[in-house]
This record gives structure tokens, sequence and C-alpha cells, in this order.
């Protein structure tokens, strides 16, 4: 960081910040450009040098909320272009939901990938602009590196096909997991990985049954009630976080405010 | 196709790699009802071409115009968009906010 800080004077150092930036981006890592507002000087900083950088607290804490800002620091008055890697979603089940689902979240910048064993289902065809991966989920999932930046959801209504791949994403500490199935359905899964000795608190991290209620009934219309879900969990997570601590905990499900975001 | 964060610094990267006067627009504050969340970018070249955008497409073009003197001078500029700047810059924000944007030169 010192050599970033010496080095911003440089020509060309912009430029190297911003392939620096691409890189982990491109890595799937975070990182925060630190830029002095009155000279323009410039340094890079990456998560994992973040702990040795004289900003090393202010830099954590908008790691931690993914949010960019100004702030008044020791160094003078500086913007922190804070950079999380984009969110993905993985969808198990190549039904006709996740046909509806898969355009919609590239809509919103999600890099999407399906994964289905069912072979009838996981064709190029039904999925012209996605990766669908054939394969079970304990050999499609692990490849993937799914992590907290990945919405994961199981569509397929088949325990088989569905439960492991639940177990998986619950382990990868997904920001957001959902799955297919009626408050029936849900209870009969909830026993059954109790019974593989997930915990209650594990388990009431699943959204389901899935979606936002909006009363969706054709599938692109459950698709809409889905991504809307996940837009809260992503936008809302932290402010859900601390309103739960305030009243003293609140259900894991439902509980953000519904307040609107800054809207023209 | 509708251009993502990462697509406008990727394109940051490959217009200076190619040659061009590169500026980078940022959103750095807002105030009131903003379009665009801090931390918004808007990529413009020399050819004045851009990518992204700092609010619902109020204040682009003059952003635009800025950032052509910010590749010729190389000095970053900080610009303000408001309704009480309407005079000043001669084009305003419709909603009512505040944004500052902060005009730096690729180099």
């Amino acid at each position: 960081m010192q050599d970033g800080r010496e080095a911003a004077g440089e020509a060309s150092v912009k430029l190297e910040i911003l392939k620096a930036l691409n890189a982990e981006r491109v890595a799937r890592r975070a990182a925060v450009v630190v830029t002095d507002v009155a000279t323009g000087a410039q340094r890079f900083v990456a998560a994992k040098n973040v702990a040795a950088d004289p900003l090393a607290e202010l830099l954590m804490q908008h790691l931690r909320t993914g949010k960019s800002a100004m702030a008044e620091t020791a160094e003078g008055k500086v913007f922190l272009t804070v950079h999380v890697p984009p969110p993905r979603l993985v969808a198990v089940g190549a039904v006709h939901i996740s046909q509806a689902l898969a355009p919609i979240a590239q809509l919103l910048g999600y890099d999407v990938t399906i994964v289905d064993p069912r072979t009838a289902f996981a064709t190029p065809e039904r999925f012209p602009d996605v990766p669908v991966i054939a394969e079970w989920p304990d050999v499609a999932l692990p490849p993937l590196n799914v992590d907290r930046y990945t919405a994961f959801v199981a569509l397929t209504h088949d325990p088989k096909i569905d439960d492991p791949a639940l177990l998986h994403a619950l382990a990868r500490d997904c920001f957001y997991v959902g799955a297919l199935g009626s408050r029936k359905t849900h209870a009969r899964r909830v026993e059954r990985l109790a019974a593989q000795g997930l915990d209650e608190a594990t388990i009431a991290r699943i959204h389901a049954p899935i979606g936002l209620a909006i009363g969706a009934v054709s599938p692109p219309e459950i698709a809409v009630s889905i991504m809307a879900e996940i837009t809260a969990r992503l936008r809302q997570a932290g402010e859900r976080q601390a309103s739960e601590k305030q009243a003293g905990g609140a259900s894991p499900k439902g509980a953000a405010p519904a307040v609107a975001r800054a809207v023209p | 196709m509708l251009a993502r964060d990462e697509d406008i610094l990727e394109a940051a990267q490959s217009w200076r790699s190619a040659g061009k006067g590169v500026a980078l627009a940022t959103v750095v504050e807002t105030w009131g009802s903003a379009p665009r969340p801090v931390g918004s970018n808007l990529v413009i070249d020399d050819a004045g071409n851009f990518l992204g955008s700092v609010s619902g497409g109020c204040v682009e073009g003059a952003v635009v115009a800025e950032a052509l003197d910010v590749i010729e001078s190389g000095a970053p500029k900080m610009l303000e968009f408001g309704v009480a700047d309407e005079a000043a810059w001669k084009v305003g924000l419709s909603c009512g906010g505040t944004i500052r944007v902060f005009v730096e030169k690729v180099e």
C-alpha cells in the first residue's frame, strides 16, 4: 500500500489501479480504492491487504457494508470506492420458473448458472444464454465456489436434488438461500434437514415458501417474486440486522422494512 | 446491452489501453433523493463517447462536457448538481436531490 501511495503521483498509475481492480473483480475478491479528493492521488487496497493499511479500520467497515462513501480521515478528505464481487445466482432446477428467472436475474446484474442432473430439463435450447450444468449437485456445485455474494435457489421439488444443494449453499454462507415448495413441503424438508444434523437457526435461513408474497401465479411472476426477495436481502441485509438487534431478534424472514430507497 | 458496473470499469481500462484519452466520473456524495447511489460510474472518452451513468440522464451531458476538459488538462474536478445549481450549470436534477460528482483523468 505504501508502494501504491508513492506511485500515486506517477503517470499511468490510474490505469494500473484500474487493471488491479478489474483483476480482483474477475477473481471475485473485494477491494477498495482510496482517492484523495483534493489532489486526485489514489491507492488500491485489495481486501487481503486491508489490515496493513493506515486506514484499516475504516476500510474494513466499508468492505463489510459494501458501500462507497466520502470520509474525513487523518489523511484528509478521501473518497472510498468499495468494490465487492458482483452478485451471482445459482439455480438448482432447470425448470419453467428458471427459464424466466435467468433473464430477469441477468438484467439485474447477476451472473447466472443453472444446475440440474435431469438432462431432459438441462438443455441449451431451454436456456440459450445461461451456462447449464447437467450434473448432480455434489458434482456441479463444488467447482462453482459459491460464496457470500451468491444467491442460491433450489427449484426442482425433488428432495434428492434440492436437499444436498441446500446443505451446500448453507455451508457456503450464501447471502440468500431459497427453496420452492408449499409450507407443507417445507415442513417435511425441515424435518429431513434436521435429521441430517442441521440446527434450527441454520435451517431458518432458508427462505420458504420462496419469494415475496405478491400473489404470483405464473412462472415469470414467481421469478419476479424470487428476484424481489433476493434484492431485499442484498440491499437491506445491513439495515435488517441492525433493526433485529434493536428489536432483540426478529423472525428470520420478512423482517426487512419495506422502505423505498432513494428514488428520483 | 445494459452496462454493468464492472463493464464500465473494464471499458475505462480498455479505452485507455487503446490509447484514447479517458475520464472517469464517480458519484461521491448525494443529498436527498438521488437517482444513482454513491460509487456509480460514468466513463468518458476524448471523442465524447460514454458508458454508465451518474444520474437518471439529467446531468450526463454536462458531466461529459466537463470530462473533456479534465482529459485535456489532467486536473480532477468536483462537480455539484442540484436544484440550487440550475442557474450555474444550466442542468439540474428533476428529483430535487443534490449530487457531487468527482471527475478524474485515467492516466
